[in-house]
């Protein structure tokens, strides 16, 4: 078995061409990063706003966790036939995809964004308050750089939910590596449907890693470093 | 001059957290407000830089009313220290300073320069500046706290609780540097604490304030102790304040002569039951006993450092105590850290007695302090 998926992922031919796995791993990549950057902007003003004015608290958390109970591959459908008809071309095949992984995309993002700044400590943000900073001040001076760790975590977290998810939406005819999988399947191609699989993990692990870093480069080493240097 | 005029905050309707109070806290001085907890402390001091809006009466700063100018400006001329120090951990010790003159328009070199210089006054030097707030000390938070307040060289500062979160000894240490440093620059400083020693020791005037936020007295350490306006003040200025109102009282003590021994040095024919040792530079170090020394040297084993050394022109409280330390019996006085004599606790008794208790004019109970409060 190990072999066959072994020899599968390592056949030069899989490899070249528009179906092939580095062009299927960019587009997978691609469809990835538009979706979480649609969820981010929705996603991050929310929690920002939450999160600095205390205000919509309840209805916050209420929201995220109804978003975490919806299914996806329903949702998925859903939108494909609802938007379908409305649109023609490219747009008529990635549109709903899109929508269904930026929806999914916003949960983590919205609680890491939110809890990030709920966390930062209350003396501090009095401090920044007495000393006459404006609300936006604090908000960017203080309360954004203090709550990075977690609203990274949750972009990251948003990412492999969406990279995951995005597996699914070949079912609809996309491309990305969940090609690999449907077709594989339709095929009985079994070697091909786990290297697809296998790709889906190692793509989600080094994407992490790159965000790891970028983290690490953006965030305070006095936010981390809470003992002696 | 910061002076509150009838001054009066209700979170809930009908139950007022401070209730009309009036109080002038001069320029250049120290003001404290003291009380026990819920009595409105936090609360009068966050009025003054308009954390909190009073429901009625008004808030004058040199004359000018803090209503009227916008409140984040009004923070910035106001400098704030809080319990906890409340620095913000993303920032480094010297970013974390620079944030007001920065917030000000300074520009970076201009604010770097000032804040190493205020990180060097509260005993911060050097690379303390490149640390994050994480890696520092409870005491030294605060010490940053304190720096980040002075920065911008604000002509008020408000502190609530500065010192309260920090061991005892630290802040003693913090207590101290507080009274050089306002002594040095001449910044008024309104200060909140629920600590009446503390109070005492840094207030040029203190405030005591009962449960409702009501002005209970508004007078020096001094009458305050001597002269409790009621059952509350006495009972909240606490049992030995005979003894700490002997902080500051001063009179002249006869200071007998001491022969003293040098450390390093054998007793030679000494034979006094306490014999006290100085360095070379007769700075006294401790006594010996001539029979634990013997024919050698005296050295630094030798010493019993129980006695407590006073300043010869020190208050009768420190006096008093150099005396009854000491082993001998005989207190050690110095000027300027140089041995000047000893006194003797009898005598110090009796001076008190002759003494002038302190005297009441410059007493102010509560009425007296509504009536300062009117306008000329
Ligand atoms: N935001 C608030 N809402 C409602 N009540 C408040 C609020 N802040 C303070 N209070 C009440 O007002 C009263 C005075 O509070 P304040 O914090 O000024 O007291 P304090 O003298 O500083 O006490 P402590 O020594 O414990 O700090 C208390 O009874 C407190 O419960
Ligand atoms: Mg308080």
């Amino acid at each position: 078995m190990i072999a066959t998926i072994w020899a599968w992922l390592s056949d030069p031919t899989n490899w070249a061409g528009a179906g092939g796995i580095p062009a299927q791993s960019l587009e997978h990549l691609r469809l990835s990063l538009i979706a979480l950057l649609a969820a981010a902007l929705v996603a991050v003003p929310i929690g920002l706003y939450v999160g600095h004015t205390g205000r919509g608290r309840v209805v916050l958390v209420n929201v995220v966790s109804a978003f975490r109970a919806i299914p996806s591959l329903g949702v998925l459908f859903i939108a494909a036939l609802l938007l379908l008809p409305h649109l023609r071309g490219n747009l008529a095949f990635e549109l709903p995809s899109l929508i269904v992984l930026a929806v999914l995309g916003i949960p983590p993002i919205l609680s890491g964004v939110y809890a990030g700044i709920e966390q930062v400590d209350p003396a501090a943000r009095d401090a920044a308050r007495g000393m006459g900073m404006t609300g936006w001040q604090r908000l960017w001076q203080v309360e954004v750089p203090c709550a990075l760790p977690l609203i990274c975590s949750g972009l990251r977290s948003s990412m492999m939910q969406i990279i995951a998810t995005a597996t699914i939406a070949a079912v609809v005819g996309l491309g990305g590596l969940g090609r690999f999988l449907i077709d594989g399947q339709a095929n009985r191609k079994y070697d091909e449907m786990a290297g697809g699989a296998i790709l889906v993990a190692l793509l989600a692990l080094v994407v992490d890693i790159v965000f790891s870093l970028v983290q690490r480069a953006v965030v305070s080493p006095g936010l981390a470093s809470r003992g002696r240097t | 001059m910061i002076r509150l005029e009838g001054v009066s905050k209700e979170y809930a309707a009908g139950r007022p957290a401070v209730d009309n109070l009036t109080l002038e806290a001069a320029t250049g001085e120290i003001t404290v407000l003291v009380g026990p907890s819920g009595c409105g402390k936090t609360t009068s001091l966050r009025m003054i830089n308009r954390m909190i809006e009073p429901t009625s009466g008004r808030i004058l700063i040199d004359g000018r009313d803090t209503a009227r100018v916008p409140a984040a400006t009004l923070r910035r001329d106001i400098g704030y220290v809080i319990q906890h120090a409340g620095l913000f951990p993303h920032r480094t010790v010297l970013h974390n300073v620079m944030t007001v003159p920065r917030l000000n328009g300074w520009g970076r070199a201009r604010a770097e320069a000032r804040a190493r210089e205020v990180l060097e006054m509260v005993g911060l030097p050097g690379d303390f500046g490149r640390r994050y707030p994480g890696q520092l000390s409870g005491g030294q938070q605060q010490r940053v706290g304190v720096a980040r307040a002075l920065a911008s060289d604000p002509s008020v500062i408000l502190m609530d609780e500065p010192f309260s979160a920090v061991d005892p000894v630290a802040r003693e240490g913090l207590q101290d540097d507080i009274l050089r440093l306002q002594a040095e620059l001449g910044t008024t400083i309104v200060l909140v604490t629920h600590d009446i020693d503390e109070a005492i020791k840094l207030g040029h005037r203190v405030a005591v304030l009962r449960q409702g936020g009501v002005l209970a007295q508004f007078s020096s350490p001094a009458d305050l102790l001597a002269h409790p306006a009621d059952d509350f003040v006495a009972d909240f200025v606490g049992r030995d304040r005979g003894y700490r109102a002997l902080s500051f009282q001063h009179a002249d003590v006869p200071v007998h002569p001491e022969e003293p021994v040098r450390l390093g040095q054998p007793l030679g024919r000494r034979s006094e039951e306490w014999l006290l040792a100085v360095d070379d530079g007769s700075r006294p170090q401790g006594w010996v006993v001539p029979a634990e020394v013997g024919e050698g040297p005296v050295r630094v084993e030798h010493l019993h450092r129980a006695g407590t050394v006073a300043p010869v022109d020190g208050a009768l409280r420190a006096l008093l105590d150099a005396a009854l330390s000491s082993p001998s019996g005989r207190g050690v006085v110095v000027r300027d850290g140089v041995l000047a004599g000893t006194v003797r606790a009898q005598e110090v008794l009796s001076v008190i007695q002759q003494a002038p208790r302190p005297d009441g004019a410059s007493i102010q109970g509560p009425e007296s302090a509504s009536a300062t409060g009117q306008r000329p």
